[in-house]
């Protein structure tokens, strides 16, 4: 029979039937249905299987607080587990499945865990899994990983586009039900920039779910018809579908707006977006969330929070049950009594644990006063409850209603903890609220509608006020002050069988008690014993009726009980929506060296070097191991001319009259001797005395510097240099900037890179080794009157350059280069040819500058000053960095040639056993040098000065390599250093 | 978390770096007698106040101005922010 169970009237579009799958089922519901109120429609009451247990369970609720009826949405790439039902909107063709069970929802074989249950009771965990130990990798962890979770992965990349956005605004109203809608249109008529967000995809909250009235309109005509009015206001943003998640520093707010989310396809269009909303004044009116009593069995499907059953009666038209007890502590269950009996629903009786005269008399409904359930008959759907004294009614829906807890969740993300308010029963806000932050409403513990408008309308004045605006007069909003008189009531006490408080997590009151009597005593400790209030709902329907069971069991009071920390988000957020558009190629910024086209074109193999994309070394067809092309690359060079594009150093401009004094105090070189046209290699220093980085400075006149800095701490560098100059030396007149992206540079290396430039310079130029020695630098042009700055310096060890121009002209150079290197057999060369030949050189790179090394461990003390001031100078003299054994960066070759050497091996004595107390050091970077033939490398070992050609053992003991090595000096190719000044 | 840069205006801390304390402008006097005491009590002391700290925020994806942040570690109040160059170079040699 298609859709049973719906009834007349609600805020659903008849005249849209839309047809949906829920386990391979065919069913149809209408627009503006949610996949919850369609199953209810069709009375599948059997929706889910609960996490531990697999129990049966259906759909307990009817907004974001939902426990049970998890179900997973759509198909392949599109699957999406652990969604909530009562929040998914209808969509035709949707496709739902339950999940979490062996077997089918109906036949589930891991329902067996019900029967084990003494088992897996709290801290089963700890208890169960303790030993032996060797059971833990091979059979415990197995079988914990294959039965956690509830539901599946796709395990496929998501197929849907995510988008983050800024809003700015004066007021930011979180909800939009009645005191939300009240303060916006104060807010908005006053002219104040007003955002409203509601996660609900229909504005009005609980002005949808009942039978309100305000100014004698329906309640949720009224709120259709101030959304209409607020989405004429060019000052108001309206943006349903919002969930504000998080309330973070200085009036920010995170939140998720989800935009297809209702829709088949995404068609192309962002699915989510992610939103900062910036904001003035906050005014919280998030409502309250029902929370159940905890009897035995009441987990059942049909079982369901009383103002839920109201709304899927008055927003969807759809009866959760034929036959409906309404178990209540409080005078607001009695409205679900009533709203039914006006859809000419059974009551079949009203259970109200107050012994107090009944507030309706109904001649049709049973009622029992100061009454309880004390146990439910039924397995996979209620069938009949017992009270006391051997009663029984059938029923096929019991209806709970143990109060309302404001939704205080955003109010308590700054550690501000909520207060118990006696008259509701229930947490309201404490007093230590984020800047800038109201409540009103429910979520304030104004559960009355009319005083609900009152504050909202209030706040929403207030906050105009407060931003400057002149605020315009309240309209009266007339509506009743329903009655909501409670006397708490937490648990049957008379349970003979479990009684469930967190239902996603299968936490009963029977586990509380049992951690209770194995020593927890505070809330935070029995959370994590006893999981309570962990699973993806956070326990919004339990947090209260455990807190309220501990304190029972403490002789403590609610509030001294306390309750757990509230933390983002307030409901899940998928990580496609926190990552946005940051995913693959757009993770982060990709940076392109200049001569990038043309290295693509020479079929180029590229490394990522930080953001840059370097070529890592030029393959040629004929080859196919990339040692092949390396080792042509580097021999070329030192044969004849090799070019690399090294724009990716940092690269400094530094100007003004106090450059060489700031210089000075940076590095830890003496520069008052260097030169006009000359360039010295510069050490950096951190504070402790620890090298920070390596690079060149280049004076091209005689108040300006170029300096360079490893591609690696490019952006370290500059920072510090701001901050030498800012904080430390602000008086110095100098300025620094960053030349980086500007200037292309690259290396010419090799015995003819001086023919090889004498054709690219312009003719006046003249770099011959007596105008242009080793260290020299000039701006220069080349190529026909273009600028360009010429340094010579080499990292290979060989006669060497670099050549820096505007980035713009970096394609055009290298073309150049190559044509004009022609006859010389010039060869490109990547990273890995450049990190061969400076091994070979024996100079220090990433490996060595690891920021564990001193200027002395490098061999390199020679260059630091003596006699000024400069960052690190007083604590690199600490004895502990000047020890005589301390380590020194040497050179290793393998005994036996044959033997590869291997980075990170630990060197030993060779008479030592090879323990931690016996480890003298490590290899830093190995290379197989195509020059000499066989595997070299370079290392720290302690008085590795002292000890050349002595040998001892490179260990590695992660792949058990043991080599036999020679200390020898670090370098390798040219000791005497001839190359370079030829 | 939004940090007032006192040129450009409110600003978004994903756009800064944080450094650490402000006392890190007051580099000791290396030719001071004590001088590797004073380094390291410079480099390596820091209170650990619940309340006020003045600590330094360089705006990286920004002008590069280093700011001294004055905030409330307990309630996260900004209550001021100044250029780290204006900050009175007496009163830091004073200290």
């Amino acid at each position: 029979m298609k859709q049973k169970n719906r009834t007349s009237g609600g805020l659903i579009e008849r005249n849209k039937p839309l047809v949906f799958h829920f386990n391979n089922l065919r069913y149809e519901g209408f627009l503006g249905d949610t996949v919850a109120s369609a199953l209810i429609a069709n009375n599948q009451r059997l929706v889910a299987r609960s996490f531990k247990y697999h129990r049966p369970r259906g759909i307990f609720s009817a907004g974001p607080e939902e426990p049970n009826a998890l179900v997973q949405l759509r198909l392949g790439a599109h699957l999406e587990p652990n969604t909530r039902a009562t929040v998914t909107e209808l969509f035709d063709g949707l496709i739902a499945k339950s999940q979490n069970h062996l077997g089918s929802l109906e036949f589930d074989f891991l329902e067996i865990n019900n029967l084990l249950s003494p088992l897996l009771s709290a801290g089963f965990y700890y208890k169960t899994f303790m030993w032996p130990k060797s059971f833990w990798e091979k059979i415990y962890e197995p079988i914990i990983r294959a039965s956690a979770g509830l539901g599946c992965l796709s395990n496929e990349p998501d197929p849907d586009i995510y988008d983050k956005g800024f809003l700015h605004c004066d007021v930011l109203v979180i909800g939009g039900g009645p005191a939300g809608l009240a303060a916006a249109l104060i807010a908005g008529r006053s002219g104040v920039r007003t955002i409203l967000a509601d996660e609900d995809f229909l504005i009005g909250g609980r002005l949808n779910a009942e039978t309100f009235t305000i100014n004698g309109m329906k309640g949720s005509d009224w709120a259709v018809q101030t959304a209409a009015e607020l989405e004429h206001l060019p000052n108001v943003r309206l943006l349903t579908r919002t969930t504000v998640y998080g309330a973070f520093d200085h009036g920010v707010y995170g939140a998720v707006e989800r935009c297809t989310d209702h829709l088949a396809s995404s068609n192309g269009r962002p699915r989510q977006v992610l939103w900062r909303i910036y904001s003035k004044r906050t005014i919280v009116s998030t409502g309250a969330t029902e929370r159940p009593i905890a009897f035995s069995n009441n987990d059942r499907p049909g079982i369901m929070l009383a103002g839920s059953v109201r709304t899927y009666l008055n927003r969807w038209a759809v009866t959760p049950g034929k036959r409906v007890a309404i178990f209540t502590n409080n005078d607001d269950g009695w409205r679900t009594a009533n709203d039914l009996r006006g859809k000419d629903i059974n009551v079949i009786a009203v259970i109200d644990t107050r012994d107090k005269p009944p507030p309706f008399k109904y001649s049709d409904t049973k009622v029992f006063m100061g009454s309880h359930i004390l146990d439910v008959i039924g397995h996979k759907g209620v069938t009949a409850l017992k009270l006391p004294h051997g009663k029984s009614i059938e029923a096929d829906c019991i209806a709970v209603a143990g109060g309302w807890n404001p939704n205080v969740h955003l109010t308590c993300h700054h550690r501000g903890r909520p207060t118990w308010c006696k008259d509701i029963s229930a947490f309201i806000p404490g007093e230590e609220l984020p800047t800038g932050m109201t409540v009103a409403g429910a979520a304030n513990g104004t559960l009355a509608l009319s005083a609900a408008l009152k504050q909202g309308s209030d706040a929403g004045s207030t906050a105009a006020r407060d931003t400057g605006h002149n605020v315009v007069a309240q309209e009266v909003l007339n509506a009743e002050d329903e009655p909501s008189e409670i006397s708490p009531f937490w648990h049957v006490e008379e349970n003979k069988k479990r009684a469930w408080i967190d239902m996603q997590n299968d936490v009963t009151v029977q586990d509380i008690e049992m951690a209770y009597m194995e020593g927890f005593r505070s809330v935070e400790h029995v959370k994590r014993y006893t999981t309570l209030s962990m699973a993806t709902d956070q326990g919004k329907t339990a947090n209260t009726v455990a807190v309220a069971v501990l304190a029972e069991l403490t002789g403590k009071t609610i509030p001294q009980t306390g309750v757990t920390i509230y933390r983002p988000p307030y409901t899940p957020v998928s990580i496609s929506a926190l990552a946005g558009r940051q995913r693959g190629n757009q993770f982060r910024p990709t940076q392109l060296c200049p001569s990038h086209t043309w290295a693509t074109e020479q079929n180029a193999v590229f490394v990522e070097a930080g953001l840059w994309k370097r070529a890592q070394f030029f393959p040629k067809k004929e080859e196919n191991h990339w040692r092949q092309s390396v080792n042509r690359e580097v021999l070329q060079t030192r044969k004849s001319v090799g070019v690399c594009d090294v724009t990716t150093l940092g690269k400094f401009d530094v100007q003004g009259t106090d450059a060489l004094k700031f210089l000075n105090y940076i590095y830890a070189n003496d520069l008052t001797t260097l030169a006009v046209g000359k360039v010295r290699y510069g050490l950096m220093l951190r504070e402790d005395g620890l090298i920070m980085d390596d690079g060149t400075i280049a004076r091209l006149a005689k108040n300006h510097y170029i300096t360079t800095s490893t591609t690696a701490n490019a952006a370290q560098v500059l920072r510090h240099m701001e901050f030498c100059h800012q904080c430390l030396w602000p008086n110095l007149n100098v300025h620094i900037i960053s030349v980086t992206e500007q200037w292309g540079q690259f290396a010419i290396s090799g015995p003819n890179s001086r023919h090889l430039l004498q054709k690219i310079v312009d003719r006046e130029i003249d770099i011959s080794n007596h105008s242009f020695p080793y260290m020299a630098c000039s701006e220069i042009t080349i190529c026909n009157g273009i600028p360009a700055r010429l340094f010579r310096i080499s990292f290979s060890g060989e006669l060497g350059y670099e050549i820096a121009i505007p980035a713009r002209y970096g394609d055009a150079l290298i073309r150049r280069l190559m044509s004009a290197g022609e006859e010389f057999d010039i060869v490109p060369y990547g990273t890995e040819a450049l990190s061969i030949m400076r091994i070979e050189k024996g100079h220090p790179a990433g490996a060595e500058l690891n920021g564990q090394t001193t200027a002395r461990d490098l061999g390199m003390q020679r260059l630091v000053a003596k006699n000024k001031d400069f960052i690190g100078n007083i604590l690199s003299k600490r004895p502990e960095l000047n020890r005589k054994d301390g380590l020194a960066l040497v050179g290793f070759i393998p005994i036996d040639r044959r033997d590869k050497l291997s980075a990170g091996a630990h060197f030993f004595s060779l008479n030592k056993d090879i323990i931690t107390n016996n480890d003298e050091g490590w290899m830093t970077s190995v290379a197989i040098s195509p020059n000499l033939g066989h595997s070299i490398g370079l290392g720290l070992i302690k008085r590795g000065n002292d000890r050349i050609g002595e040998t001892v053992k490179a260990a590695n003991l992660l792949q058990k390599q043991y080599v036999k090595v020679e200390i020898v000096t670090p370098y390798f190719i040219d000791p005497e250093g001839e190359r370079l000044r030829a | 978390m939004i940090i007032n840069h006192p040129l450009l205006g409110p600003r978004d801390a994903s756009e800064f770096i944080y450094l650490g304390d402000a006392s890190l402008i007051d580099r000791p006097d290396w030719n001071s007698e004590n001088a590797a005491q004073q380094f390291y009590e410079y480099l390596y002391l820091r209170d650990n106040p619940a309340g006020t700290i003045r600590e330094l925020w360089f705006h990286e994806y920004g002008d590069r101005s280093w700011l001294v942040v004055t905030r409330n570690t307990l309630t996260h109040e900004i209550v001021n922010v100044e250029l780290a160059r204006d900050i009175d170079r007496e009163e830091k040699h004073s200290r």
